[in-house]
C-alpha cells in the first residue's frame, strides 16, 4: 500500500483527510452529473431531453395511436397566463405533431420565463421526442403582452405497446431575476 | 516523556488547552448531555402542543422550529458526542494506548462544537425565527423557502461536521496505530470494532452533508440551481444526496451503541461474548449495506419501480446481520450466570426495544407497505425505538458501567434501577401508542390533529414527561455518584468484567498504559 | 365530566390496550375511528393488498419476537447467578450462525415475493378513465379534472376548520382538520389516474382508506392512481413537511356514483361558464359586500384578522394598500407580495370573487372608500 509518510499515524491522517475531501468533491463532480444522466437514462421525473430530437424515425406507425395530454402549472409567483391550446392530441407514433401553448404577461414589465418539461407516466419519457420546443430556451416577454410558443414533438415507434396515454406537463417559472443576478454578476 | 508525568492543570485552562483523552471524554459526555437536555426540552414543547387537539401553547410555525431543533440537537449534539466522549475515555484504555494519536486535534474537535450549537441555537432569535424545516431540511422547503437564519445553520453544520470528522480521523489513527503489542485486530473489544468501524462511515458521508449544505448555500447565495427546477435543477436531488449521507448515518449512531451492549452483556452474564467474529463481520456488512439503501427514505418520491425494487431488496437484507447480532446477545445470555445491576437493566431494555425497532424498520422495508408509513407517526415511533432505545438506553448503560472506573465511586443500585424502570416504561408510554395514530393515519411533524387520535396523543405526552423527569434522575445519579458515591478502588469492579480497562486503577490515573501492557 | 370520565377511563386503559392491541387490532377497528391502532384496509383492491401484506409481515415479526424474547426471559429467569449456577463457557458455533443468517434470508424472500407483486400493480397507472390534476400549495389543494375535449374543471381545496375551533374558542367538530370547502370528487369502481404536481415547495397527498400516498414536487409530475369499491368520504393530510400549515391542509375524496360523479362535474362546467358570465356583469355594492365578506373569511381572516385587525399579515383597517389607489390594491391582490406570505391569489379565486373581496376590503373594518371594484376591472387588470 502507498505510504505518504514514514510516520504512520500522519500516513494514516494523511489517507483519511483525502478521502473526506475527494468525498466532498464526489457530491459535485460524481453524484450530481450521475444523477442527471440516470434521469435521463430512466426518465426520472418524467424529465426529458434538454436538446432538439434530430434523428428520423423509420416511418409512420399508422395502426397505432397514443393520446398526449397537456397540462400546464404556475409556479408560485409567476403571474402569467398560461396554458395548452388544445388539451389533448391523438397522434401516431413517428409522426411529428405541432401544436402552441399560449402565454400572456399582465404585468407592466418585461419579464422572462423558464417552463420546465415532465411527462407521465415516466417510462414514457425517453420515447418522447421533442424537435423543437420553447423550453428549450428562457422565454422573453414584454410588458402587457402575449406570445404563442411552438411545441413540436414526435412519439417513438418503440413506445412500449402497454402505454396509450402520455402527459406532458409544464411548469412555468418566473426566471427574471436570476437572468437579471446573472447579468449583473457579469 | 520525562516531565509529563504530572497530574492535570488546574482551573478553567486544564480544560480549555487539555490534550488529555479522558478530559476531552469528559467533555464530550457533559456537553452531550447538556445537549440532550436542550433537544429534552424542545421534545417537552412538542409533547405539551400534542397533549390535547387545538392549539394551545405555541403558534405552527415555532412548533416546526422546535420539531428541527429537537431533531438536530438530539442527533448531532446529544448522540453523536456522547459516543465519541465514550471513544475518547475508553478507546485508549481498551487498546492499552497513553492517549489519542493526534492530541491537540482531539482538543480542536472539542472545542468547535460549543460554538456550532451556540450559533445553531441562536437562530431561536433571528428575525424570521429559526430553521423549521426538519432535521431531513428538504430543498425547496430549506432553500427559497427558508428563513433568513438558513446560512448560520449551514455554517453551523458545517462546523460540527468538521468537528465529527476530526474525532472520526483521531479514532482511526488511534486505532490502527496506537494498539498495545499483542492486540491483533481480532482481539480487540468490540465497542472498538464498532468504533473503527463508524469513524470510517463518518470520514465517507460527513462530507456529503457537507457537499448537500454547500449546494444550499449556493443556490440561496450564488444564483446557482441545484435543487430548483426553475434553473434546470431537481429538489429529489437533495433528497438523494442527504440520504446517501442519512442512511449511513443512522448506522453511525448505532453502531457504537452495539459496541457498547457487546460489552457489558458478557460481563453480567460471567460468559465470553458469543460469536465474536460474527459480530465483527455482521458490523462490517450492516456499514457496508447502509450506502446501497439511502433511498428507501424516498420510496414516495416516484422512482422508476426498478429503483424502488433495487432498493426494497437491499433494504430488506440489512435485517440479516441486524438479526445475527441479536441472536449473539441472546446466545451470550443463555446459560450464563447473570446478575441484573443498572448497566444489564439498560442492556436488557435495549435488546429489547431495539428489536422492536428492529421489526418495524422491516416493515417499513416493505415499499408497498411503506407507502401507508411514509412520514407518519409510526416512522416516528420507528426511529425513536432504534434511536432513543438503541443509542440513549445503551449510552445509560455505558455511564452506569464505566462511571466506576472514571471516578472511583460506585452509583447507588437503587436509585440506577429506578431511573431505568421509569425510563423503560415512561418511553413505552410516550412512543408505543404512536405505532398506532401512524398507523391509523397521523402524519408526523404537525402541530394539531384530528380528534380521533386525541387519546394515544394524550397519552404519548404523559409519557414523555415521565421519561423526561427520569432524565433529570439520571443527571442526579451522575452527580451524586461523584460527589457522594461509595468509594471504590477495585481494579475490576464488576466480578465479570474483561478487558485492559479493568486492569488499571480505580479511579483510572490521568494517565494510563504510558508504558504498553502485555496482551495475551 | 361525562365525556372527560370516559377520556379517562381509556387513558387508563391505554397500558393495557397497548399490550392486547397487537394481538386484536381487527376487532377495535369495526367499532369506530376512535382510537383506532390499526392500518385501515381502505376501499380499494391495492389497499387491501397493501393490508394483507402489512399484516403478513406483523405476524411473522411477532412469532420471531416471540421466540427471541422467549428464549431472552427463559434465560433471564434459569440462568440467573442467585440461583446458584455455574456460568457455560462455550463462544461460537459456525453452524448455529449459518443457520440463523439462512433462515432470515429465507423469510425475507417469502416477504419478498408479495411485496414484489404489489408493487407492480401500484405502478401500473394504465387504461384510466378519469385523470385528475393534483397540485399542492402552501396550504391547500388544487384539483383539475383534465377534459380532453373540452375546458377542464378546476378549484381550490381549503381547510374549512374555522380558526375559532382551531385555536378552542369553539367546540371542535367531528372532522375536526380533517374537512374542506370542497372535497375532489371521483366516481366509484373507476380507475381514477392521479397526476401530482406542486407550486411552491414538496408536499405529499396522502389518503390511507384510498392507499395512495404520493409526493408533489414543483416542476415535476408524479402518478398514481386509485379505484374505489365503495363510496363514501375519505379523508387524509399532506404527509410532506411543507411549512408553517402543513398540519392544515387536509385531503377530502368523495366517492360517489358515476351518475353522481357526471352530474357534479355537468354543474360544476355549469357553473365555470356562469362565472365568465357574472365577469361580463356588474354588481351593486351590497352585492359584492355580501360576496366579498365569504371570500374575505375564506381566504384572508386567517392571517390579516376577524376584523382586519392583522395578524400573521398586515392590518387591513386603515391600511395605506386597501386606502390607497384601487390598481395598487389590486395588484396586490391579484399578484402578491414576493417575499412575504402574503399570495398571489390572481390565479386561486376567479374575478368576480377578487372583485368583491377588494370591494369589501376598500369598505370594511372602517376604511369607507365608498368605491367599487367590478369583475371586469379585475379581468382589465390581469390582461393589461
Amino acid at each position: 500500500m502507498l505510504k505518504v509518510s514514514r510516520n504512520p499515524v500522519v500516513d494514516t491522517v494523511a489517507k483519511l483527510v483525502v478521502t473526506a475531501v475527494a468525498m466532498f468533491a464526489f457530491v459535485f463532480v460524481v453524484m450530481v452529473p450521475l444523477y442527471n444522466v440516470l434521469c435521463d437514462a430512466l426518465g426520472i421525473n418524467g424529465k426529458t431531453s434538454g436538446e432538439a430530437y434530430t434523428s428520423v424515425q423509420a416511418g409512420v406507425d399508422e395502426t397505432r395511436m397514443v393520446t398526449i395530454q397537456f397540462v400546464a402549472t404556475n409556479n408560485e409567483g409567476m403571474p402569467w397566463e398560461f396554458g395548452p391550446s388544445v388539451n389533448s392530441m391523438k397522434v401516431h407514433p413517428g409522426a411529428s405533431n405541432d401544436t402552441v401553448f399560449h402565454a400572456s404577461n399582465p404585468l407592466p414589465d418585461a419579464m422572462v420565463a423558464q417552463a420546465i418539461p415532465s411527462i407521465s407516466p415516466s417510462r414514457a419519457a425517453a420515447y418522447f421526442h421533442k424537435t423543437e420546443c420553447f423550453c428549450f430556451n428562457q422565454q422573453p416577454l414584454d410588458g402587457e403582452s402575449s406570445a404563442e410558443m411552438p411545441l413540436q414533438f414526435i412519439v417513438d415507434r418503440d413506445l412500449p405497446q402497454d402505454i396509450h396515454t402520455i402527459t406532458l406537463s409544464y411548469t412555468i417559472f418566473d426566471v427574471t431575476d436570476m437572468v437579471r443576478g446573472a447579468v449583473a454578476a457579469r | 516523556m520525562g516531565d509529563h508525568h504530572h497530574g492535570p492543570a488546574k482551573g478553567l485552562s486544564r480544560w480549555l488547552f487539555t490534550t488529555n483523552h479522558k478530559d476531552i471524554g469528559t467533555m464530550y459526555l457533559w456537553f452531550s448531555f447538556a445537549m440532550f437536555i436542550l433537544g429534552g426540552a424542545f421534545a417537552m414543547i412538542i409533547r405539551a402542543e400534542l397533549f390535547q387537539p387545538g392549539m394551545q401553547l405555541v403558534e405552527p410555525a415555532f412548533f416546526n422550529q422546535m420539531t428541527t431543533l429537537h431533531g438536530l440537537v438530539m442527533v448531532f449534539g446529544a448522540i453523536m458526542p456522547s459516543f465519541v466522549g465514550l471513544a475518547n475515555w475508553m478507546i485508549p484504555m481498551m487498546i492499552g494506548a497513553p492517549d489519542m494519536a493526534l492530541p491537540r486535534m482531539n482538543n480542536w474537535s472539542f472545542w468547535i462544537l460549543p460554538p456550532a450549537f451556540l450559533i445553531l441555537a441562536s437562530t431561536l432569535f433571528m428575525e424570521g425565527g429559526a430553521p423549521a424545516f426538519g432535521w431531513t431540511f428538504y430543498a425547496p422547503l430549506s432553500t427559497t423557502y427558508a428563513p433568513p437564519s438558513v446560512t448560520f445553520f449551514i455554517f453551523s453544520i458545517h462546523v460540527l461536521g468538521m468537528s465529527s470528522i476530526m474525532g472520526a480521523i483521531n479514532i482511526i489513527a488511534t486505532v490502527m496505530n496506537m494498539r498495545a503489542p499483542g492486540m491483533t485486530y481480532m482481539k480487540m473489544p468490540l465497542f472498538v470494532w464498532t468504533w473503527l468501524i463508524t469513524a470510517f462511515l463518518l470520514v465517507a458521508v460527513m462530507p456529503v452533508l457537507a457537499g448537500a449544505v454547500t449546494m444550499m448555500l449556493m443556490d440561496i447565495h450564488f444564483g446557482t440551481s441545484f435543487f430548483s427546477a426553475a434553473g434546470g435543477g431537481d429538489p429529489v436531488l437533495f433528497q438523494h444526496v442527504f440520504w446517501f449521507f442519512g442512511h449511513p448515518e443512522v448506522y453511525i449512531i448505532i453502531l457504537p451503541a452495539f459496541g457498547v451492549v457487546s460489552q457489558i452483556i458478557p460481563t453480567f452474564a460471567r460468559k465470553p461474548l458469543f460469536g465474536y467474529d460474527s459480530m465483527v463481520y455482521a458490523t462490517a456488512s450492516i456499514a457496508f449495506l447502509s450506502f446501497i439503501v439511502w433511498a428507501h427514505h424516498m420510496y414516495t418520491v416516484g422512482m422508476p419501480v426498478a429503483g424502488e425494487l433495487f432498493f426494497m431488496y437491499a433494504t430488506m437484507l440489512i435485517a440479516v446481520p441486524t438479526g445475527v447480532k441479536v441472536f449473539n446477545w441472546v446466545t451470550t445470555m443463555w446459560r450464563g450466570a447473570m446478575t441484573f445491576e443498572t448497566p444489564m437493566l439498560f442492556c436488557m431494555g435495549f435488546l429489547v426495544l431495539f428489536t422492536i425497532g428492529g421489526f418495524t424498520g422491516l416493515m417499513l422495508s416493505i415499499a408497498p407497505a411503506d407507502f401507508q408509513y411514509h412520514d407518519s407517526y409510526f416512522v416516528v415511533a420507528h426511529f425513536h425505538y432504534v434511536m432513543v432505545a438503541g443509542a440513549v438506553f445503551s449510552m445509560s448503560a455505558a455511564v452506569y458501567y464505566w462511571l466506576p472506573k472514571w471516578c472511583g465511586k460506585m452509583y447507588s443500585e437503587t436509585m440506577g434501577k429506578t431511573h431505568f424502570w421509569i425510563s423503560f416504561i415512561g418511553f413505552n408510554i410516550t412512543f408505543f401508542p404512536q405505532h398506532f395514530v401512524g398507523l391509523a393515519g397521523m402524519p408526523r411533524r404537525i402541530p394539531d390533529y384530528a380528534l380521533q387520535f386525541a387519546d394515544f396523543n394524550m397519552m404519548s405526552s404523559i409519557g414523555a414527561f415521565i421519561y423526561g423527569a427520569s432524565q433529570i434522575l439520571f443527571l442526579y445519579n451522575v452527580i451524586a455518584t461523584i460527589v457522594s458515591g461509595k468509594p471504590t478502588d477495585k481494579e475490576k469492579v464488576w466480578e465479570g468484567a474483561e478487558g485492559l480497562e479493568w486492569t488499571v486503577a480505580t479511579p483510572a490515573p490521568y494517565h494510563t498504559f504510558e508504558r504498553p501492557p502485555a496482551v495475551r | 365530566m361525562v365525556l372527560k370520565a370516559k377520556r379517562l377511563c381509556k387513558l387508563a386503559l391505554g397500558p393495557v390496550l397497548m399490550l392486547l392491541s397487537l394481538a386484536s387490532a381487527g376487532a377495535l377497528a369495526a367499532s369506530s375511528k376512535v382510537n383506532e391502532v390499526n392500518m385501515p384496509p381502505g376501499v380499494t383492491e391495492v389497499g387491501q393488498r397493501i393490508y394483507d401484506l402489512h399484516m403478513l409481515i406483523l405476524w411473522i415479526c411477532v412469532v420471531i419476537g416471540v421466540l427471541v424474547f422467549g428464549v431472552m426471559f427463559y434465560s433471564i429467569y434459569h440462568h440467573r447467578k442467585s440461583r446458584g449456577v455455574t456460568p457455560a463457557t462455550f463462544h461460537e458455533s459456525t453452524k448455529v450462525e449459518i443457520a440463523w443468517t439462512v433462515v432470515p434470508f429465507l423469510i425475507l424472500i417469502g416477504m419478498a415475493v408479495p411485496a414484489t407483486s404489489t408493487l407492480l400493480e401500484i405502478y401500473n397507472t394504465d387504461d384510466a378513465e378519469l385523470d385528475v390534476l393534483i397540485t399542492g400549495y402552501q396550504w391547500k389543494w388544487k384539483y383539475e379534472y383534465i377534459n380532453e375535449d373540452g375546458e377542464n374543471v378546476e378549484f381550490f381545496s381549503n381547510l374549512r376548520t374555522p380558526q375559532t375551533e382551531i385555536y378552542n374558542a369553539e367546540a371542535k367538530g367531528e372532522h375536526y382538520l380533517l374537512e374542506v370547502d370542497e372535497p375532489m370528487v371521483i366516481p366509484v369502481d373507476t380507475k381514477v389516474r392521479l397526476l401530482l404536481t406542486a407550486n411552491d415547495v414538496i408536499h405529499s397527498w396522502w389518503v390511507p382508506e384510498l392507499a395512495v400516498k404520493k409526493d408533489a414536487i414543483p416542476g415535476f409530475i408524479n402518478e398514481a392512481w386509485t379505484q374505489a369499491s365503495e363510496e363514501g368520504i375519505y379523508r387524509g393530510q399532506c404527509a410532506e413537511l411543507c411549512g408553517k400549515d402543513h398540519g392544515f391542509m387536509p385531503v377530502v375524496v368523495n366517492a360517489v356514483s358515476q351518475e353522481e360523479f357526471d352530474s357534479w362535474l355537468a354543474d360544476k362546467q355549469a357553473k365555470a361558464a356562469e362565472i365568465r358570465e357574472l365577469m361580463a356583469q356588474t354588481f351593486t355594492m351590497d352585492e359584492l359586500m355580501e360576496r366579498g365578506k365569504a371570500v374575505y373569511e375564506r381566504n384572508c381572516l386567517a392571517c390579516h384578522g376577524a376584523n382586519g385587525e392583522g395578524g400573521v399579515g398586515t392590518a387591513i383597517a386603515g391600511s395605506a394598500i386597501a386606502t390607497g389607489p384601487v390598481s395598487g390594491h389590486l395588484n396586490v391582490g391579484i399578484n402578491g407580495v414576493p417575499g412575504t406570505a402574503m399570495q398571489a391569489f390572481g390565479g386561486q379565486i376567479n374575478d368576480v370573487e377578487m372583485a368583491a373581496v377588494i370591494t369589501y376590503q376598500r369598505n370594511a373594518f372602517g376604511n369607507n372608500m365608498g368605491d367599487m371594484v367590478q369583475p371586469i376591472d379585475v379581468y382589465n387588470h390581469k390582461n393589461g
